[in-house]
């Protein structure tokens, strides 16, 4: 097993800045946007973005939620190990607001697919668009492209990108394994 | 994490971890069930034949919503207008249905041990929605994540089953799950209604009602079973009521305030007052609420382990 870093903790931290700083470019005091981290591993980005602009940006009333897809997932019974959900947690109303979900690593796009089917039953969203820290380019199965993106990375099929954050796994970086 | 069974025939074959993992995905599904849009498109290529041999409408409305919900698609068969009235075998009518590319079967049926004979023998997989006086799992289920709903966990609780244990699934079900999740339980009603070795399950026979109020954290008050007495157990109704039935002077001669459910129908004014059971102590509207949920969960996990050949087919 081999792994390279892709960002380091400062690396991360840039990253972080300036999509935030893109994130207010486009929705300004987000009064009608929400922000909606994918589980598992997209609410932790979420969380991080949500503080920077409310602490570093001094932007109030942030509406943030989590959304899971397990049960929207186009692999259940495809896959040898079971699928296991996770919390969706969405205390605001969708309807006609401009969401904006979040997840760490955009591979095939199919999670997004599945998440775009799950967000409708929470209502009729006036747009959505996608943040993500890493872009694994050249990877996808389906026409689904990131609207703010940290870093474009060229992965091949059997390297996987790892997205560690300090507050769970100790520190902050974006590793790319290969031959695991 | 999956199931350590490929059909629920009863809390009696599946483990603690079994149950702690239903009761996990219920706490997803009935999230699910309480949002704008209450359905989940999971088991988009799963059919589902609820086959009831035995009349029903909760339980069978229940897990007739808990299958749409999760997208599956439904078939509905019930004794009353089918073959089964010309003679047909149990295993010959599943299958008829089965070749039709049925993949789960809920069933109720007036024999115990129905569905643990049908597992053997077809190859769906199998819930017991009710077999006879033996199991009916799924009801156990719900009852105790009611309870887990209500006071955080089911271990360390005291549940007293109150009513008609002798003839009754859910008490035997019931019994068998909070034993597996740590509950103490005793059982109170008649004696003629007792089984004979009830406390070969682990359980405590009580006689009085208030001392078993007095003991428990919940009580679960039992249906009589009227059609399924051949004999008369108890002299009439009304002694019944007098020494079984629970009102409100008697709740609030306790020196706490305990919790009460019922697994309906409900004879109201035989083994629970009307105001008792409209009473906030009482959770039996929860527990129908959180039916479909642990259903959802039971049908969703079963489903997972349907062999993955068949997608392509």
């Amino acid at each position: 097993m081999s792994q390279k870093v892709l960002l380091n903790a400062t690396e991360v931290q840039i990253a972080l800045h300036r999509l935030a700083c893109q994130l207010i470019e486009n929705h300004d005091t987000f009064k009608d946007t929400v922000l909606v981290g994918i589980q598992p591993r997209g609410v932790f980005l979420a969380e991080r973005l949500k503080t920077l602009l409310q602490d570093e940006y001094k932007i109030k009333g942030i509406q943030l939620g989590y959304l899971d897809i397990t049960f929207y997932r186009d692999d259940f019974r495809r896959s040898d190990k079971p699928l296991e959900a996770n919390k969706t947690q969405l205390n605001f109303v969708v309807e006609n607001k401009k969401v904006v979900f979040i997840d760490d690593v955009l591979y095939t796009g199919r999670s997004i697919r599945s998440a775009l089917t799950a967000i409708q039953d929470f209502g009729r969203p006036q747009d959505i668009e996608l943040l993500t820290l890493i872009d694994r380019r050249f990877s996808r199965h389906l026409p689904i492209q990131p609207d703010y993106r940290g870093r474009q990375v060229d992965a091949i099929g059997d390297e996987k990108v790892k997205v560690y954050w300090q507050e769970n796994d100790g520190e902050d970086a974006v590793y790319l394994v290969s031959g695991e | 994490m999956e199931l350590s069974v490929d059909h629920l025939l009863g809390i009696k074959y599946i483990k603690e971890a079994d149950i702690q993992l239903i009761f996990e995905t219920a706490d997803h599904f009935k999230e699910v069930i309480n949002r704008p849009i209450k359905k989940v498109p999971s088991l988009r290529d799963i059919t589902i034949a609820n086959l009831f041999f035995e009349n029903s409408t909760r339980t069978r409305l229940s897990f007739e919503l808990a299958e749409k919900r999760l997208s599956a698609d439904v078939v509905n068969f019930s004794a009353a207008s089918s073959s089964v009235k010309k003679g047909e075998t149990l295993i010959d009518t599943v299958n008829n249905i089965l070749s039709m590319k049925v993949d789960m079967v809920v069933m109720r049926h007036p024999n115990p041990g129905a569905g643990v004979f049908l597992s053997k023998h077809v190859g769906a997989k199998i819930i017991n929605a009710g077999d006879g006086a033996h199991e009916h799992p799924t009801q156990a289920l719900l009852d105790s994540y009611s309870i887990r709903e209500r006071l955080g966990d089911v271990a360390g609780k005291k549940v007293v089953i109150v009513g008609d244990i002798l003839h009754s699934r859910v008490a035997l079900s019931n019994i068998f799950a909070l034993k597996k999740l740590g509950a103490e339980v005793k059982v109170c009603g008649p004696k003629t209604l007792m089984p004979k070795h009830i406390e070969s399950l682990g359980v405590v026979y009580e006689p009085s009602l208030i001392k078993a109020l007095n003991w428990c954290d919940v009580a679960n008050m039992l249906r009589v079973q009227n059609e399924r007495m051949d004999i008369s157990y108890f002299p009439s109704t009304r002694e019944y009521t007098q020494q079984y039935g629970v009102n409100k002077k008697i709740l609030s001669s306790l020196d706490k305030e305990i919790v009460l459910m019922h697994p309906g129908p409900i004879n109201r004014g035989v083994e629970i007052t009307s105001d008792v059971a409209d009473s906030k102590q009482a959770i039996i509207l929860d527990q129908v609420q959180n039916g479909v949920a642990v259903r959802m969960a039971v049908i969703y996990l079963l489903a997972s382990k349907i062999n993955r050949g068949n997608v392509a087919q």
